[in-house]
């Protein structure tokens, strides 16, 4: 491997230390080997708290009905689907690293990708129960699949976004699934054969489906993530933009906008990345990857931070302007008053969005605060509070004021209930996320490996020598052995 | 299922740079690689040892088409044959509402399928156990299995692996195919007795 691919000397080693391939090994598989940690139950026991208070906000709404929430005539829509839509785009940074940046070749991918895309799934997850629960009469929603029924069969709207949003959004969960599985299954081999007690070899021997590591199999499995990758690239771009046709194939002023499909992207993306940032620098630090997990890393997210970040306030401008622009008094409306001018009873929200998603993240154009992890900590907070904010804006600043003055007054803020089911999803995630740190690899061992010998710190201090030494001869044994 | 009981002469290396000249002697020297199972993708591996590139795209294309036309001829029959609407007297093929759900569709059915297909040639699944020639081929060490024929001299392929750089070497009679089992038990498909 090392002898396929060379590496520029000038750029950062990806895996700090002295290290072997038993060592990565080592490192990364000893936490799932030995028992928590204080700090991992202390996580897990809030987390599970959290997840039952959830589980009873929602047995309330199920019981009582979509009346335990605030929800009032003019908005329909509130804390739950702007939940919805912020699950979601938290979903879509596990994708971009694990898919596009694999496409992109991008070799920093590696000590991150494994988190991310469980994170992806958590996400997922998460988000899934915001329409399912919003439907009210939740066990009706299998009508929203298309089978042969008694009813005709009367089959769904094929022209509707919502049924868009179910197969965008299932898809979407199968195929980060599949993909996510597809790369443990080598990893979960190693753990199994490293097993010293029957359980763990029973459990991890299941999980493993019986890999060996033979050519052939690592042949196909190679083609069979590029090709995931490849299709899970235009996948994750489809999956908000068919979100964001949502709100924007409706004729609401502050929804109906072309803009809303590569805006929702974007800012999935950056809230993604930021949420990334919140888990793997805790994740880093509790569990000693600091090696795979480097600075680099985190330097390399927070660019892509600065970059969505600003992409999502060019587009909240453009937005604004298109809407004076645009010359249509209602969509003006929504935008001068419900949403700019900060004396409405929502405008602080379009400031604070304003500020946590444009103006905070213009912070890393700083090296020295982009390699800063209390700035990153901090900083991937504010993303997520502005982000989740981003949605609220689209979504109550647009409907509280409605074609209909007089049902203007009505000021919506949530129950305890929408707050607790809120605050469920978090305990499910966090759950989830938990029981993942502990029992799988969080970081990619085999591909860790494959990277080792080209971007490990040791490695490359060996070849800075050689290469300099001898350039010519370097090279020559270099190709001579790639062939 | 049982891929038969074979003898093979085992080497475990332990860097991919000593890996790939040992495998072109071996080759060239005229013994048959039954495989060689390493801890990570080991770029070229697949080409030193002749295998041929896998058609798994193909077979994810494949399937992709049949998503596509599964969704869009489902939805043109539902919308109308089966179950015309009129929605406020918009076309009833309404083509372009219907490329979010025909691409998910294309996705959908080319990933699950090709992880289906992948698991079906490499012979993945819970509960099924093959025979695991070294048990660090999955954290450090670069095996390779030379499978012995009644001509093969075990002793002098030993030694020849030992020059090649070879780390552990030693014979073992295994069964090449997948078996219905659990990794926390031992166990043999064959019986002692059947020659070996």
């Amino acid at each position: 491997m090392s002898l396929l691919k060379y590496e520029s000397q000038l750029r950062e080693p990806l895996v700090d230390g002295n290290k072997n391939y038993h060592q990565v090994t080592e490192d990364i598989i000893k936490p799932i080997e030995s028992k928590p940690t204080r700090l991992w139950y202390i996580g897990f026991y809030i987390s599970v708290l959290l997840l039952l208070f959830g589980v009873y906000s929602v047995y309330r709404e199920v019981t009582y009905g979509i009346g335990q929430w605030n929800l009032n005539k003019s908005i329909g829509w509130g804390w739950d689907i702007t939940n919805f839509v912020w699950w979601v785009g938290i979903g879509h940074a596990g994708t971009l690293i694990s898919a596009i940046l694999l496409l992109f070749r991008q070799g920093w991918r590696t000590g991150v990708n494994r988190a991310a895309e469980a994170m992806t799934i958590f996400a997922v997850m998460c988000a899934g129960q915001f329409p399912i629960w919003h439907m009210g009469r939740v066990w009706m929603a299998f009508f929203v699949l298309p089978y042969p029924n008694s009813r005709g069969p009367l089959w769904v709207n094929f022209n509707s976004p919502l049924l868009w949003d179910v197969f965008a959004i299932s898809t979407y969960f199968t195929v980060s699934l599949l993909f996510w599985y597809s790369g443990l299954i080598p990893d979960l081999a190693t753990v199994r054969d490293r097993a010293k007690t029957k359980l763990r070899k029973l459990l991890y021997g299941i999980a493993s489906f019986g890999w060996t590591g033979s050519t052939k199999h690592w042949q196909r499995h190679e083609s069979l993530s590029l090709v995931l990758a490849g299709l899970s690239t235009p996948l994750v771009l489809s999956v908000h933009t068919i979100v964001s046709f949502d709100f924007a194939t409706s004729v609401i002023p502050g929804w109906h906008t072309t803009i809303f499909p590569p805006y929702f992207v974007a800012g999935a993306i950056f809230s993604g990345f930021a949420m990334v940032q919140t888990l793997l620098i805790i994740v880093r630090k509790v569990m000693g990857l600091q090696d795979y997990i480097t600075l680099g890393h985190i330097e390399a997210m927070n660019k892509v931070i600065v970059l969505t970040g600003s992409i999502v306030g060019c587009a909240y401008l453009t937005e604004l302007f298109i809407a004076w622009y645009g010359q249509n008094p209602y969509e003006w409306y929504v935008f001068s008053q419900n949403r700019a001018n900060p004396f409405t009873p929502y405008g602080w929200s379009y400031w604070l969005m304003m500020f946590c998603n444009v103006v905070s993240p213009q912070l890393f154009w700083s090296r020295k605060l982009r390699r800063n992890i209390a700035v990153t900590f901090f900083m991937s907070i504010i993303v997520n509070i502005g982000m989740w904010y981003e949605r609220f804006v689209i979504i109550v600043t647009s409907v509280y004021r409605d074609f209909l003055p007089s049902s203007w007054s009505t000021y919506y803020s949530p129950t305890v209930w929408e707050i607790g089911f809120y605050l469920g999803t978090f305990g499910l995630f966090f759950t989830c996320f938990f029981l993942f740190a502990k029992y799988f690899p969080v970081i990619a061992v085999a591909e860790i490996k494959s990277i080792l010998k080209t971007s490990g710190e040791n490695y490359k201090a060996k070849m800075t020598s050689i290469e300099k030494s001898d350039a010519e001869k370097f090279y020559i044994e270099e190709v001579e052995n790639a062939h | 299922m049982a891929g038969g009981i074979k003898k093979f002469v085992v080497g475990s290396f332990d860097d991919e740079a000593v890996l790939f000249p040992a495998v072109k002697k071996v080759r060239k020297a005229g013994y048959k690689i039954h495989d060689v199972y390493t801890p990570f993708p080991v770029h070229g591996l697949d080409h030193a040892l002749g295998l041929r590139e896998t058609s798994l795209h193909t077979a994810g294309f494949i399937y992709a088409v049949t998503g596509t036309t599964t969704a869009l001829s489902f939805m043109s029959w539902v919308f109308t044959k089966d179950w015309p609407l009129n929605i406020g007297g918009k076309p009833h093929f309404a083509l372009p509402a219907w490329i979010p759900i025909t691409f998910e569709l294309t996705v959908l059915f080319s990933a699950v399928g090709m992880v289906l297909t992948f698991c079906y040639l490499c012979q993945l699944s819970p509960f099924v156990k093959k025979h695991h020639f070294h048990p660090r081929a999955t954290d450090d060490l670069f095996v390779m299995a030379i499978e012995c024929t009644d001509k093969t001299n075990d002793a002098e392929l030993q030694s020849f692996l030992e020059s090649a750089g070879a780390k552990e070497i030693n014979v073992q009679v295994a069964e090449t195919g997948w078996w219905i089992g659990r990794y926390d038990r031992e166990q043999k498909l064959y019986r002692e007795e059947k020659g070996y």
